[in-house]
């Protein structure tokens, strides 16, 4: 029987990036989750924006991971190869009242560490973003927002916690948590894991976690946000992140690039109690309908690629809830609403610093991999398709599967024998881009089956 | 480094319209004649419509798709043609095209162009069909390529929602498949859009017709569990729970390469605008099939292909043609679209003299008004009646009369 020194439950973009630190560590690392995959849960239905985090609420910690995490993904972007693209915001203010307001969110920023904002006046917001409705009445430009990956982090680190020896302990859901003098005992629907250390980045299931460890501090609220994504010919409509002014009821409503070369619209903020509603709504549709008419009346000429919704984990708490408890042995990492993908290489960090404090010994492993080398699925940048030298050596990456997303043979074989593999078509998707684009599938659906399935009597 | 493929003639897509025109082109002129076809095997559609109903029109038979493909394949290569599979146009800036296929990257290099690349369903979320996303959402394209081409199963109860022609080409591979259909939804009110289908159809399947009707949301976690629907006239709505759903119809060219060549697009087919010899905006390049026409059968759009290719052989020739400034043939409600998009009348006739249209109305005696700048041209009762989900036939000579020098002409019913 194997007892880790740590087990974290939770395989989200958070989980795996404290899995990837701790992994470099002289220390047996578990990572739990009851999906067949990483990054199945909010971390692969956001918004997709790396936050600079100008517009945090000074003096939190959230503020402080945020800008931290920023710096640190987009190091480790440009190491690994995960589509990053610094294409900066524009804020736009609609009414007299938002346009008093920026200002103040230009100090906030400031306050927040984030100095090149910029105040802009109508004129200069339309010169910033040309197809943007009428009726704008100035605007603040945040050069640094920069849009990503939203699948591609997860797998990287997950990658490479698992080349450092950690274990990848997929499809288990964790049913009850037994804290004992000197080792936890984590039942799951596949048995049990032994642990002397316990993260708990569950999510949305964070809270439900937390109780079995004795505690009844937090509840998690799904705030769900719908989104529709627009195919890539009208991607020539805009280069930037345009933002709206944020109000209490978070973020609101955006368009932006994708890394993909979409053009994306959303999140709808609703708040459900059904942790598992991530389907899209009649209601949330017609809402978007309306903000985007008005954002970008053109953007509706184009097709709708493709339509998701993602839960955020929205907790009554005005901060990121990140605590460690030395007694049980245990650190809880939770209310990771809406800025987690851009603040998860620093939530790792900090929570080592809590490990560190706690008196954990986190000596570096003797020998650690590189970071991985990912798969290059940003619209932007050279994809294998494209590729004299990678057809040469290999002519699978010249064998065009999925047209519309100009997916190749290659890399769907890769996807699927890779360290972290894809085991369905959505974990396909999420490698490759494969059934992404505009034709959803009629072409190359069962094509992408069928490599599946091979992959998996291979397996066998 | 990369390679340039060479030719007088490169013909995008490797369908009907695509390999009829390479058949004809090489074996009626001299031109080297390339076919760039991104599929492993050439033919297009009908490669996985596995039933009857193909070859009519031009091949005066009535064959299976797969079958008829092949000799569409057959008889381009027999004249000469290049066909290259796997081979797909990647980008085209109007100048610069390159492709991808095993063997590398390479650079198209033609004096003519034919834009032959097809139409695609639209799927769910082009529709903007909420709900959440299970297995077995699939479309036409989809279910058939799996069933036919790969040999995979699908569910066992399917809701097919549409009421084309294509529907009941989905109905029938569901079968095949041992998978019942339950019930058939369509927002139009007749069932005479069924009508050719209504004798073998209905006898042979005997799915519900729920007509009249709206799709509101897919159900179910992993995997289908049904779909809402909503009665469009009085609001009532009910749940067909089936484990599959096919989206038929509801075509959209695959007009990419067009637009990104920044060829003009009609409003209508939202496939390249084109004159009635099949002439895109652009000099030298040409399209024709269900690019132009989404969707018509694959003989119209093989036939299609061949009175583009003469088009193109006299191009190659240097044949003059007209210089004119044609005038917009416009579709006004319930058109949908009407194509060729261009008259004047120095220009010959399209393939097989017909305006090609469709119409989002069942019309059971069709009477076609033809204006222009408000005058009546014509007004012409077709035996024929207008039907939502197939094509709607127009003599071309309803256009006659209309003056050169005139405003655009407008079609209504
Ligand atoms: C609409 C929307 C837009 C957003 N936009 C952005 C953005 O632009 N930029 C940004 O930085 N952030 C954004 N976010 C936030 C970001 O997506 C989240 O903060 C982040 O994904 C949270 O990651 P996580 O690992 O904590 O959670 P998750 O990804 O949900 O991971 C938790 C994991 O725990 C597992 N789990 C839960 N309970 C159990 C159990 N009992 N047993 C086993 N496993 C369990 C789940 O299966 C899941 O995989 C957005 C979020 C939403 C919803
Ligand atoms: C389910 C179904 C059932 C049908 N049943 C019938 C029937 O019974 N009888 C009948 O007559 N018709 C039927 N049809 C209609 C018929 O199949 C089409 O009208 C016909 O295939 C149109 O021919 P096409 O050449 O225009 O396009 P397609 O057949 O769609 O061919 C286009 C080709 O272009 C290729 N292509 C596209 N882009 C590129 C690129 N960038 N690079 C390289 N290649 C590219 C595609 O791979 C494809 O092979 C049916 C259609 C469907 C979907």
């Amino acid at each position: 029987m194997t007892t880790y020194d740590i087990t974290i439950i939770g395989a989200g973009v958070v989980g795996t990036a404290i899995a990837r630190a701790l992994s470099r560590r002289d220390l047996s690392v578990a990572l739990v989750d009851s999906a067949d995959d990483v990054g199945e849960g909010t971390s692969k239905a956001n918004t997709a924006i790396l936050h600079t985090g100008f517009d945090a609420k000074p003096g939190t910690l959230e503020s402080r991971l945020v800008s931290r995490g920023y710096a640190l993904l987009s190091d480790y972007a440009a190491q690994t190869g995960i589509p990053l693209e610094r294409t900066g915001a524009v804020l736009v203010a609609w009414t007299e009242e938002e346009l008093g307001n920026l200002p103040g969110l230009r100090d906030r920023a400031i306050e927040n560490g984030y100095d090149r904002c910029e105040l802009l006046t109508a004129e200069e917001v339309y010169t910033a973003v040309p197809s943007l409705g009428p009726g704008a009445l100035g605007g603040l430009a945040v050069p640094d927002e920069s849009i990503i990956c939203p699948w591609t982090p997860s797998i990287a680190y997950a990658t490479e916690a698992v080349e450092n020896g950690a274990a990848l302990l997929l499809g288990r859901e964790v049913c009850g948590i037994e804290v004992g003098p000197e080792e936890t005992v984590v039942r799951t629907t596949a048995g049990d894991v032994h642990t002397r250390w316990l993260i708990n980045a569950a999510g949305l299931g964070a809270d439900v976690l937390d109780r079995e460890l004795g505690y009844d501090r937090f509840t998690v609220t799904p705030r769900r946000g719908e989104l529709l994504v627009f195919d890539k010919l009208a991607s020539s409509m805009l280069d930037k992140i345009v933002l709206p002014v944020p109000s209490k009821l978070g973020k609101g409503v955006l368009v932006s690039p994708t890394v993909y070369g979409n053009i994306m619209l959303g999140p709808t903020a609703q708040d459900l109690d059904d942790k598992t509603a991530t389907q899209t709504s009649e209601s949330g549709f017609e809402f978007l309908l309306s903000k985007g008419e008005r954002l970008m009346p053109q953007l509706f000429d184009e097709e709708v690629t493709t339509a998701y919704a993602g839960l955020r984990a929205a907790v009554d708490h005005g901060d990121y809830l990140i605590d460690a408890d030395a007694a049980q042995r245990y650190v809880l990492v939770g209310g990771i609403r809406s800025t987690g993908l851009t603040s998860s290489m620093a939530i790792a960090e900090h929570v080592e610093d809590l490990l560190r404090d706690a008196g954990v010994a986190l000596e570096p492993r003797a020998q650690v991999a590189e970071p991985p080398r990912m798969p290059m699925i940003g619209e932007r940048f050279t994809r294998p398709y494209q590729r004299e030298d990678l057809i040469a050596a290999d002519p699978e990456y010249g064998r065009i599967v999925c047209f519309c997303e100009r997916v190749t043979a290659g890399e769907i074989r890769d996807a699927l024998t890779s360290t972290v593999p894809a085991v369905d078509r959505g974990g396909v998707s999420r490698r490759t881009r494969a059934t992404n684009g505009r034709c959803q599938a009629f072409y190359c659906g069962a094509a992408v089956d069928s490599c599946i399935a091979a992959a998996r009597e291979e397996s066998r | 480094m990369t390679t340039t493929i060479s030719a007088d003639v490169a013909i995008i897509g490797g369908g009907p319209a695509g390999l009829t025109a390479a058949a004809d082109l090489a074996s009626r002129t001299r031109a080297r004649v390339v076919v760039l076809e991104r599929e492993q095997e050439a033919g297009g559609i009908p490669r996985h419509s596995d039933h009857l109903g193909y070859g009519i029109r031009d091949k005066r038979r009535f064959t299976t798709g797969p079958r008829y493909a092949r000799r569409l394949v057959d008889e381009a290569l027999a004249a000469g043609a290049d066909l290259r599979t796997e081979t797909m146009v990647t980008s085209w800036d109007g100048t610069d095209m390159l492709v991808t296929s095993p063997e590398g990257r390479a650079r198209v290099e033609a004096t003519a162009i034919v834009l032959a690349t097809g139409a695609r369903e639209r799927p769910r979320p082009a529709r903007m069909i909420p709900g959440s996303r299970p297995a077995g959402v699939l479309t036409t394209g989809e279910l058939q390529n799996t069933v036919h081409l790969h040999h995979r199963t699908v569910g066992s109860r399917a809701v097919v929602v549409g009421g084309e022609l294509v529907s009941w080409s989905a109905v029938m591979t569901l079968k095949e498949a041992g998978c019942r259909t339950e019930a058939l939804v369509t927002s139009h009110a007749a069932p005479e859009s069924y009508a050719v289908f209504n004798l073998g159809g209905r006898v042979m399947f005997r799915p519900r017709l729920v007509t009249g009707h709206r799709v509101v949301q897919v159900l179910g976690r992993r995997r289908v569990e049904g779909v809402e629907v909503e009665d469009i006239a009085t609001g009532r709505r009910e749940v067909l729970p089936c484990d599959t759903v096919v989206f038929t119809g509801d075509w959209i060219p695959d007009h990419e390469l067009a637009r990104s060549a920044g060829i003009a697009l009609d409003r209508g087919t939202r496939g390249p605008l084109v004159d009635p010899l099949g002439r895109t905006g652009r000099e030298g390049v040409f399209a024709a099939g269900n690019l132009v026409h989404p969707v018509d059968t694959a003989d119209v759009a093989a036939l299609g292909g061949q009175h583009v290719a003469r088009s193109v052989a006299r191009f190659l020739d240097g044949e003059p043609m007209p210089h004119v400034a044609p005038l917009r043939v416009v579709g006004d409600a319930p058109f949908a679209w009407v194509t060729p998009g261009l008259f004047h009348p120095r220009l010959p006739a399209p393939a097989r003299s017909r305006l090609e249209t469709w119409v989002t109305e069942f019309v059971r005696v069709p009477r076609v008004t033809v204006r222009q700048d408000g005058r009546v041209l014509t007004r012409r009762a077709l035996p024929w009646p207008a039907s939502p989900g197939r094509v709607f036939r127009v003599p071309w000579n309803v256009l006659d009369g209309a003056d050169p020098n005139g405003g655009p002409i407008h079609l209504s019913l």
